[in-house]
């Protein structure tokens, strides 16, 4: 029951992180490798934006809710106009570009941040106690055990992550900016003939993807802490949402994500870390190999 | 004798003269990169040649690496049979990994070899109890001989680590101008095309695969061997990452070319590793930069500008 309410926890976070991949890759047909730098670089911002401000933590945590989504976004989308659209958007080139990127921001985060893994104070964190039921001398019982409680912080990330796919949802299918990127998804060529600037549009969902991962860090950093290598983790789990989930598709990657998020937190009650992480990445690639159109995929990728 | 069997010979032989000019500490240096750069060229049969860009190459560095140490360390083999079974190790590795990743093409191939090579760096750290994990092991310098040599000296060893890597250089020489290696390059250039003239494209590619992973895993054994230690750095991402950017630094699909990028970026992060700690951040402009002004590489502009028949 605990382990479920932390892989929720986990799952709404990577939901976050993987829609932003997810995202790119949809419309754009490329597979960012630095999305785990841009995950890092929000939790960094998150931490240099409350520190710097001071006060009542909450808002130091606000400000940084918004600054640390837009600043990362900026800089993807600068990334994006000075690297990847000379190149072309060509898919192997651009993988070894995004590598390349991800040792930058890394090292640089290195050499300013500095190797230490720093906390932020949650805006709030009241601790709850979770009811449990069990079969009783008087029938069904409701009690409250020791040692079965959740923070309300938890819950609230859990609420702002479904708030934010929401929101994403209703920007992807009923806004304009929303139709003009499906459109560019559809056929690059048909859209920039019917006078879309495909090349703004690829600029602004490479950093609304970025910003995604940012959100998802912030909203994490107060229950991990922010850390220069913390990218790595969340990269890999992406990946394997977005194959799972199938390359592009949006509803398949909030599915897999939860799937993900769920039995990581399980399996690791089960298992050692290690296992199960090497159990992941084999059933990755296998997907990848049997089924390249994800497991909730129709189309092929 | 052609051109370019001369120039390949010649390479050699100024390796073989270098020897006996550079100081210790170069000497050295030069050892290891000769090492790391029949590893680039193992990686180079499969980008360069075939045009199969693995994300994920360090498990078969990391398979002879293994596959040597692991018997020397807990069975007391010789240094012999242990070579063999690292380079078996590699090749059997490739095999498998072949047959199943080349169902995939384009950046689904980058994805699963990244992903079988990460579920082996796991694995490397799983089996601790005989790998040590991070912090890995020594092999015993009375392990290091090998046909009555003592491979730990820094003469025999730059000796050693020449002989691997002019074998490597010769065999990858031989194979591009084989039907075989003419055949992985007609793959890259257009496979469709390829098939329709009546080539099996899956088991040419499939042979690329295991060549690469065989040469790969020699220059795993050989780096064991050589340096006496083995420990699952070698296995993470950051040794797949090095070989691309060797190769593509030198050029890919040249002969000479992973030589070229090793040497390069190995003195460029030794010089950077003293400035800062951030150092691979280095290795981050190099790729960036390469992409967007040099996708040929050095010795790809060399054959571009200067000799077209460069192999």
């Amino acid at each position: 029951m605990l382990a479920a309410l932390e892989g929720a926890v986990t799952a709404a976070v990577l939901a976050l992180t993987a829609i932003g991949l997810s995202l790119v890759f949809g419309v754009m047909r490329v597979v960012n490798v630095a999305h785990g730098e841009f995950y890092m670089l929000g939790a960094v911002i998150a931490w240099s934006v409350a520190t710097s401000l001071g006060g009542h933590p909450a808002i130091g945590f606000a400000a940084a809710l918004v600054i640390a989504p837009v600043v990362v976004g900026l800089l993807a989308a600068a990334a994006d106009m000075t690297i990847l659209k000379r190149i072309n958007y060509d898919p192997e080139r651009t993988i070894v570009a995004t590598i390349g990127l991800l040792y930058i921001i890394q090292q640089v985060t290195l050499m300013t941040y500095g190797p230490e893994a720093r906390p932020v104070e949650p805006p709030f964190n009241h601790r709850l106690a979770l009811p449990w039921v069990e079969w009783g001398e008087q029938g069904l019982a409701l009690y409250w055990p020791w040692g079965l409680s959740t923070t309300s912080y938890k819950l609230a990330v859990i609420g702002a992550a479904i708030v934010v796919l929401l929101g994403v949802w209703v920007m992807m299918t009923r806004t304009k900016i929303g139709l003009i990127m499906r459109a560019t998804q559809l056929d690059r060529d048909m859209a920039q003939a019917f006078g879309i600037p495909v090349e703004r549009v690829y600029a602004i969902v490479f950093g609304i993807g970025a910003g995604l991962a940012a959100l998802g860090a912030v909203l994490i950093v107060p229950i991990q802490q922010a850390y220069y290598l913390m990218g790595a983790d969340p990269l890999l789990l992406s990946f394997i949402v977005v194959i799972i989930g199938g390359l592009g598709s949006l509803p398949g990657t909030v599915l897999a994500a939860l799937l993900i998020g769920m039995s990581d937190g399980i399996i690791s009650v089960f298992f050692s870390p290690t296992l199960a992480k090497i159990l992941a990445t084999l059933l990755v690639a296998l997907v990848l190999v049997f089924r390249p159109q994800g497991l909730f995929g129709t189309r092929a990728a | 004798m052609s051109r370019a069997v001369a120039l390949h010979l010649g390479l050699i032989a100024a390796l073989f003269a270098a020897q006996f000019v550079l100081p210790t500490y170069h000497q050295g240096n030069v050892a290891r990169i000769m090492v790391l750069a029949t590893y680039a060229i193992g990686y180079n049969v499969l980008f360069g040649y075939t045009g199969l860009l693995s994300l994920g190459h360090a498990m078969f560095f990391a398979a002879g690496l293994y596959g040597l140490a692991l018997p020397i360390q807990h069975l007391g083999w010789g240094a012999g049979p242990a070579l063999l079974s690292g380079v078996a190790a590699g090749a059997l590795l490739a095999l498998v990994v072949g047959l199943l990743a080349l169902r995939t093409i384009g950046v689904a191939f980058m994805i699963v070899t990244l992903m079988f090579s990460q579920a082996f760096y796991l694995s490397v750290l799983l089996a601790g109890t005989w790998t040590r994990g991070d912090e890995g092991f020594v092999i015993p310098a009375a392990k290091q001989v090998l046909f009555g040599i003592d491979l730990a000296t820094p003469t025999t060893r730059y000796f050693a680590a020449l002989a691997l890597f002019s074998l490597a250089l010769l065999a990858t020489l031989a194979l591009v101008r084989h039907p075989f290696g003419k055949t992985l390059i007609a793959i890259r250039e257009n496979e469709e095309r390829a098939r329709m003239l009546g080539y099996d494209t899956f088991r040419h590619k499939l042979g690329a695969v295991v060549i690469s992973g065989a040469i790969s895993a020699g220059a795993g054994a050989g780096f064991a061997l050589l340096f006496g230690y083995a420990g699952a750095t070698f296995a993470s991402v950051q040794y797949s990452i090095f070989p691309l950017l060797w190769v593509l630094l030198g050029g890919a699909g040249t002969v000479i070319g992973p030589l070229i990028g090793t040497l390069f970026i190995f003195y460029l992060i030794d010089y950077a590793s003293g400035l800062t700690d951030a150092y691979m951040a280095v290795v981050g402009v190099v790729l960036v930069a390469l992409t967007l002004f040099a996708p040929q590489g050095i010795a790809g502009e060399l054959r571009r500008r200067v000799w077209k028949g460069l192999p």
